[in-house]
């Protein structure tokens, strides 16, 4: 490993506040040319924010920039570009209608015709330089994360970034095109390339980077020789304490069956079928973890489950009773209780909390008599949950949009298992959270399993799979692939299997 | 030192009050430079306006009068736009009421007054509310934009009440003119002494406003309607039903705008006559008494009556300083885009740093 230390990048005393918030305080950091350099962090920590700032989006309040050793000022993203930093974010910035060569060169000023071959060539160089293999004549809806992730590479190098910043680059990746990906940000570190890269994976910083900078809670907590430090003490600098990989777990009490499914089929938006002759069942008392790489039919098959996606084929029953393509009202009425993905989906921010308690509960008494709503029914239960579930809140009206995403989550989880549901659907519950939070919200769910409801508990986090779940299903393009007891698990076998790597015959 | 736009976290209550009152401020402002342009000392416009609209008995019935039909379809749409609806076609709405309204008025001329005038109501309402309830299925079902059809649907009701006033109902002792014939006594609305002021449609509009804003605030329906529009797929998750709330907020307010049709039919024109004849645009003006009243039913009642001032008072600059009409159109233009942008401030907040 070439040890080069020429700063590519500097950035002094950086501190930017947002509204009620310090994003960053007094950060400093450095990265070296043709290194790559982790920046890892808890979701909050303040990792996307710094190199937003770097990137041009955001202005530091406080601090200096220097690139390539010059003091400089980055007034938008067109001044980074120009400056020679290029960043790929976590959403991708591309028109899917396009195709890939006029992803490359939109924006960008001169030709008048468009530069059909010019565009061509130099994406077959950049491909064979770095192994980024693309069609430059494919529209970029055809085409997988992995691939739609090199073209925004490629966009970055061709506008002449040789400061490349990458923000959670392998969120949408498969174990396969993380492993491409590896290999590309080497070979462009090889070619003196400065890659930063920002994630709160441990083993991705591992085993790519040379150096790392820890940031907690917008503050720098240590900057270090990947070499001279191992995932545990980098867990430790994270979150500023030993980490409990294991959370207390009583024996499970398996009751009756709650929810059997039968072969199900559903289609994803686009109409192609992603849930694909899936079958399994869930008792009480019991956690049913489904693991898998985001994107594999999880979304569907839950939305499927709670009456949100036609189910196109197959059967659904609940406590015996069929439900298949019931309405999300029926379904509700019927205990399924769901904790949603996308955590704006859970609740109405400009309501109350007081209000968004009753989201699933306002056509029922007490709530409701006739047609009108009981004021004071509604405040009753909302200090009741809140006091229950240590919701912090100024007050039952403050409106949710004011809450912090643990306390909005915390108030989801409230609703949804207040009711006692027969079945309970937590979709990626503790993502974005911090570990307090987080913490709470995984002991949440394992007392609604000793109290017995059946749980189904689908993430992306399979170090939460492991810690949560009684029994593991393991989902790939649509179909489960494998079912194991969770205290049989073994992490790699997982990980195989969500990757698409067919076990023996066992 | 530049600007910087940042959301706010919470909005205090005193700015959601000042932002539309500067909002108007503004606006006269703007409007004042239009005046000058014109050769018009912006001070005396606005003093005539005023005095058009506020400073005297008359000038105070004939804002009540226009602020009827305005607060009819300003309290609907505030409804409408609480569930992410825009319904823009109040106009249209209105108008169809009346053709209802006068459809009966003119087959029926011999029913006793109470029923006759309860019938045209009740024509009225349904007919909005069917006119509104196109729109609303093809949202709810196609997610076909409603501001277009909404729109469009007020061109044909505009070309329905044309038809018929130039063709089946003209009345021969018009000599001509595209007028119906009269209605009978008891087709028409009785009015306040010496006023236009048809007071059982003002009556109507009050009391409708507050069940309105008691719809919004304290029932399941009203609860479904501001999830709804605040967040459309927690709506979704809750198991709401959007294609009712949709159809039911569009029967509302299209019904509403009808009947401020009928109360122009039965309460002032006592005829059918060409659409612009019926209404000068209240239906549209009664989209900026909605914004301005910030969708509040309630405040929908106080804003009617400003903007119905305002519409005085325009009368008042027309014929005494001779602008054109126009004037008063681009004054409530202007005052809709600064409360609109008034409503951004209350959301995001400006600092100059250095």
């Amino acid at each position: 490993m070439k040890r080069v230390t020429d700063s590519a990048v500097a950035m002094r005393g950086i501190t930017k506040r947002f509204p009620g918030v310090l994003a960053n305080d007094r950060v400093n950091f450095e990265a070296y040319t043709g290194e790559i350099h982790a920046l890892l962090g808890e979701n909050g920590a303040g990792k996307t924010t710094l190199m937003n700032i770097l990137y041009g989006i955001y202005h530091p309040d406080e601090g200096e920039i220097y690139v390539k050793g010059c003091q400089v000022t980055i007034r938008s993203p067109r001044d980074a570009i120009r400056m020679g930093i290029g960043m790929v974010h976590q959403q991708f910035r591309l028109v899917p209608t396009h195709t890939v060569a006029e992803n490359v060169v939109l924006g960008l000023p001169g030709n008048f015709f468009f530069p059909d071959r010019a565009v061509r060539q130099q994406v077959a160089a950049f491909s064979q330089k770095y192994g980024l293999s693309v069609d430059p004549n494919a529209h970029i809806w055809q085409l997988s994360a992995g691939e739609q992730q090199r073209v925004e590479i490629i966009k970055a190098l061709y506008r002449g970034a040789d400061i490349l910043i990458l923000d959670e680059p392998t969120s949408m990746l498969t174990p396969g095109e993380t492993k491409e990906l590896m290999s590309t940000l080497r070979r462009m570190a090889a070619e003196g390339h400065t890659v930063i890269f920002i994630t709160h994976k441990l083993d991705e910083v591992t085993a790519i980077s040379d150096r790392v900078t820890v940031l907690r809670q917008g503050c720098v907590v240590a900057t270090q020789e990947t070499a001279q430090t191992d995932e545990r003490a980098l867990a430790r600098l994270m979150v500023g304490r030993e980490v409990l990989f294991h959370l207390e777990k009583q024996a499970v009490q398996v009751g009756p069956t709650v929810l059997r499914v039968e072969g199900l089929q559903a289609l994803n938006d686009k109409g192609l079928p992603a849930v694909k002759d899936i079958s399994f069942t869930i008792a009480a008392g019991e956690i049913l973890g489904i693991a898998g790489v985001a994107g594999n039919g999880q979304r569907e098959l839950v939305e499927a489950l709670v009456g949100l996606r036609p189910i196109t084929q197959g059967h659904v029953f609940l406590n015996g009773r069929e439900v298949t393509n019931c309405s999300p009202c029926a379904l509700i009425a019927q205990g399924i209780c769901y904790v949603p993905g996308e955590r704006s989906t859970g609740v109405v921010p400009g309501l109350s909390v007081a209000e968004n308690f009753i989201l699933k509960s306002y056509r029922q008494a007490p709530f409701c008599r006739g047609l009108f709503l009981d004021r004071s029914a509604i405040n009753a239960h909302a200090d009741r949950l809140i006091a229950q579930y240590a919701v912090m809140t100024p007050s039952r009206e403050t409106p949710v949009k004011l809450l912090s995403g643990g306390n909005i989550q915390r108030a989801i989880l409230a609703r949804e298992t207040s009711s006692a549901p027969a079945l309970l659907i937590a979709a990626h519950p503790t993502s974005g959270l911090d570990v307090g939070a987080t913490e709470y919200i995984r002991q949440l769910l394992l007392a609604q399993r000793d109290q017995g409801t059946a749980v189904l508990l689908v993430s992306e986090d399979l170090e939460e799979i492991l810690a949560l779940s009684d029994r593991i299903v393991v989902m790939f393009e649509g179909q489960i692939v494998g079912l194991v007891e969770a205290a049989q698990a073994d992490l790699e076998e997982i990980g195989l299997l969500m990757a698409g790597v067919k076990k023996g015959n066992t | 030192m530049r600007l910087k736009v940042e959301r706010r976290l919470t909005t205090p209550r005193w700015l959601e009050l000042l932002a539309p009152a500067v909002a108007l401020l503004l606006a006269l402002l703007v409007v004042a430079f239009l005046f000058r342009a014109m050769g018009v000392d912006p001070l005396v416009a606005y003093g005539r306006i005023l005095r058009g609209g506020f400073g005297s008995l008359y000038g105070l019935s004939e804002t009540t009068t226009k602020a009827i039909p305005l607060m009819l379809c300003g309290v609907g749409l505030a409804l409408a736009f609480r569930a992410g609806v825009y319904n823009i076609g109040a106009e249209g709405q209105l108008l169809i009421g009346a053709v209802c309204a006068s459809g009966l008025a003119l087959t029926f001329p011999d029913w006793p007054a109470w029923v006759l005038i309860l019938a045209m109501f009740a024509a009225g309402f349904l007919g909005g509310a069917l006119w509104a309830l196109l729109p609303a299925w093809l949202k709810a079902r196609f997610q076909v934009n409603e501001v277009i059809t909404t729109l469009m649907m007020v061109y044909i009701a505009s070309e329905l009440v044309n038809h018929l006033v130039y063709g089946p109902w003209k009345a021969k002792e018009e000599l001509g003119f595209p007028y119906s014939a009269k209605f009978s006594v008891a087709a028409q609305l009785p009015r306040l002494f010496l006023t236009r002021i048809h007071y059982p449609t003002l009556l109507l509009a009050l009391l409708l406003a507050v069940l309105v804003y008691l719809l919004l605030t304290r029932t399941k329906w009203g609860y479904e309607i501001r999830v709804t529009g605040e967040n459309p797929a927690a709506a979704r998750y809750a198991g709401m039903d959007y294609l009712k709330i949709v159809l039911l907020v569009m029967v509302i307010s299209g019904g509403l705008a009808g009947l401020a049709g009928v109360g122009e039919v039965a309460g002032i024109q006592h005829r059918l006559r060409y659409p612009q004849g019926i209404s000068p645009g209240y239906g549209f003006t009664a989209i900026i008494v909605a914004w301005l009243a910030r969708l509040n039913p309630l405040v929908a009642v106080v804003t009617s009556l400003l903007l119905g001032g305002l519409l005085v008072g325009g009368d008042a600059i027309q014929v005494a300083m001779r602008l054109p009409i126009a004037t008063i159109y681009i004054f409530n233009g202007v005052i809709l885009l600064f409360v609109l942008g008034g409503d951004l401030l209350t959301r995001y907040r400006i600092r100059l740093v250095k």
